[in-house]
């Protein structure tokens, strides 16, 4: 199993590495709002807070879109010719979503490198941390996508998908601190796991490591990728996926 | 097998297929042949009946049916944008548990075998449908299969690629699972044929048996009309 993983994980590396644009296009919306909005929200909050964000965002659009991959191979044959091999579900659907992880480790790290040019002054040991949450979430993300997009239409799942990105990502407090919502809005993003990594990953730029909202975004997350991994193996090895 | 939303695609198809022998599906579009080779190949769980497929229970073991079977789905399964030989090794890997070295090594070995030496470096979607289809074949057979179940291997092919890739499959001496729709690739191939027509056998046995003096197109008419 772990070596079959480990075999898929190098087949898709190879191939998303070798088409550099892909992987800097995923990266650039991102990288726009911290260039050229960072400046004006640094002008009422801080780097350490839009930063968090813009990595939650980054995530969303590149690990969250992994499902398209899906849906080509799926198209071409290519889903059922490795389906019918002896090799386990479970790795078939984490080699791909280790995959995207991995791509999403290493846009997030440039994202962070521009930060740091702009201005972003968070603790090492901090942004650390929060690239390890990056690699969880990413994990929970594409395997959710892949679910997704091997359980909708598959003309469905495009718009679908970059559809359902955007209230996750508002609802997440990404781009302006959840406290300052009113009531109904606040309560809402409560039901968004992705706003307790958020806010886990504010503290842990802001170098604060051991506190209640650390542990809670940490459960959260944890908690999160266990179900969407769960998800993901349940519907990948479905018998008509 | 019944598709959710209620279409019955297969009800109680029984056939064997004894080592060695190349045993041809003939049937309509829509008959449900893809649908069982689907289910024999683990890739679709049938709701009621049971199968041994290359020694193994379809249920209770389909990891030992999927190492024992190679599957070529209808239409081809060779990846688009990605070099042939990347995706042959990766399958050789899976497929064999090989080591990149031998993986290689097997892969380039197949090549020869199917006339495809020099390709490796080409994307999927740059080769011709009859190397697409031997490609496909590639796949099915990196790992040494004792049972290959092809799914219209040859349809949409032009008459010479056609009989390149019957060449292939009969001189493969392992036992084949096909299905087609001409009717001389058919008579031509298989030792023995069922005829399969809304989800049952209507009729089966050896070509000459199914003719009985006839011309097989005459016998498929009268037997689907
Ligand atoms: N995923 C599916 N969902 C619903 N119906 C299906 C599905 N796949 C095939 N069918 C139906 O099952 C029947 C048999 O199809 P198939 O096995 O592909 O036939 P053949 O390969 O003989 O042309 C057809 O009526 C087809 O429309
Ligand atoms: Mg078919």
């Amino acid at each position: 199993m772990i070596r079959d993983t480990g075999v898929l994980l190098r087949h898709y590396l190879r191939q998303v590495f070798k088409q550099k644009y892909g992987l800097v296009i995923t990266a650039a919306q991102p990288l726009f709002f911290l260039v050229l909005f960072g400046p004006l929200f640094t002008r009422i909050g801080s780097w350490e807070v839009l930063v968090p964000g813009l990595i939650i965002q980054l995530g969303l659009m590149s690990a969250g879109m992994a499902g398209f991959g899906i849906v080509v191979d799926k198209r071409f044959g290519v889903l059922d010719r490795l389906r019918a091999t002896r090799t386990s579900r479970l790795a078939l659907l984490l080699g791909r979503v280790l995959s995207n992880a991995a791509v999403l480790l290493v846009q997030a790290t440039a994202l962070i490198a521009v930060g740091y040019a702009l201005g972003l002054r968070a603790p090492v040991v901090g942004v650390l941390l929060g690239l390890a949450m990056v690699i969880v979430l990413g994990i929970s993300l594409a395997s959710l996508s892949y679910a997704a997009a091997l359980s909708v239409p598959k003309s469905l799942f495009p718009s679908l998908a970059s559809t359902v990105v955007v209230p996750l990502m508002l609802l997440s407090g990404a781009f302006l601190p959840m406290s300052m919502a009113p009531d109904w809005l606040y309560a809402l993003s409560r039901a968004n796991p992705f706003t307790y990594s958020v806010d886990a990953m504010r503290e842990l730029f802001a170098g604060h490591f051991l506190t209640p909202t650390v542990a809670v975004g940490v459960a959260v997350t944890a908690a999160f990728t266990a179900v969407s991994l769960l998800v993901g193996t349940r519907i990948f090895g479905r018998a008509n996926a | 097998m019944t598709f959710k939303g209620g279409v019955e695609a297969v009800r109680g198809i029984s056939l064997d297929v004894a080592p060695g022998e190349i045993v041809g599906f003939l049937g309509p579009n829509g008959a449900g042949k893809s649908t069982t080779m689907r289910m024999l190949a683990t890739l679709l769980r049938p709701t009621s009946g049971t199968a041994t497929v290359a020694g193994h229970d379809l249920l209770s073991d389909p990891s030992g049916v999927r190492r024992g079977i190679g599957y070529v789905g209808q239409g081809t399964s060779v990846a688009p944008f990605t070099p042939i030989g990347e995706e042959l090794v990766l399958q050789a890997q899976l497929a064999a548990r090989l080591g990149l070295d031998e993986a290689r090594a097997r892969v380039r070995e197949l090549m020869a075998l199917l006339d495809l030496e020099g390709l490796e470096h080409r994307i999927g979607a740059s080769l011709s449908g009859g190397q697409q289809r031997r490609v496909d074949l590639a796949f099915g057979l990196l790992h040494k299969p004792s049972l290959l179940i092809l799914d219209e291997p040859s349809t949409g092919l032009d008459p010479a690629s056609r009989a390149a890739l019957w060449e292939h499959v009969k001189g493969l001496g392992i036992t084949v699972l096909l299905s087609t729709h001409y009717l001389e690739e058919a008579d031509a191939l298989c030792d023995r044929l069922y005829l399969i027509d809304k989800g049952v056998v209507t009729a089966s046995g050896t070509p000459a048996e199914l003719k009985a003096g006839r011309t097989l197109d005459e016998f498929y008419l009268e037997a689907t009309r």
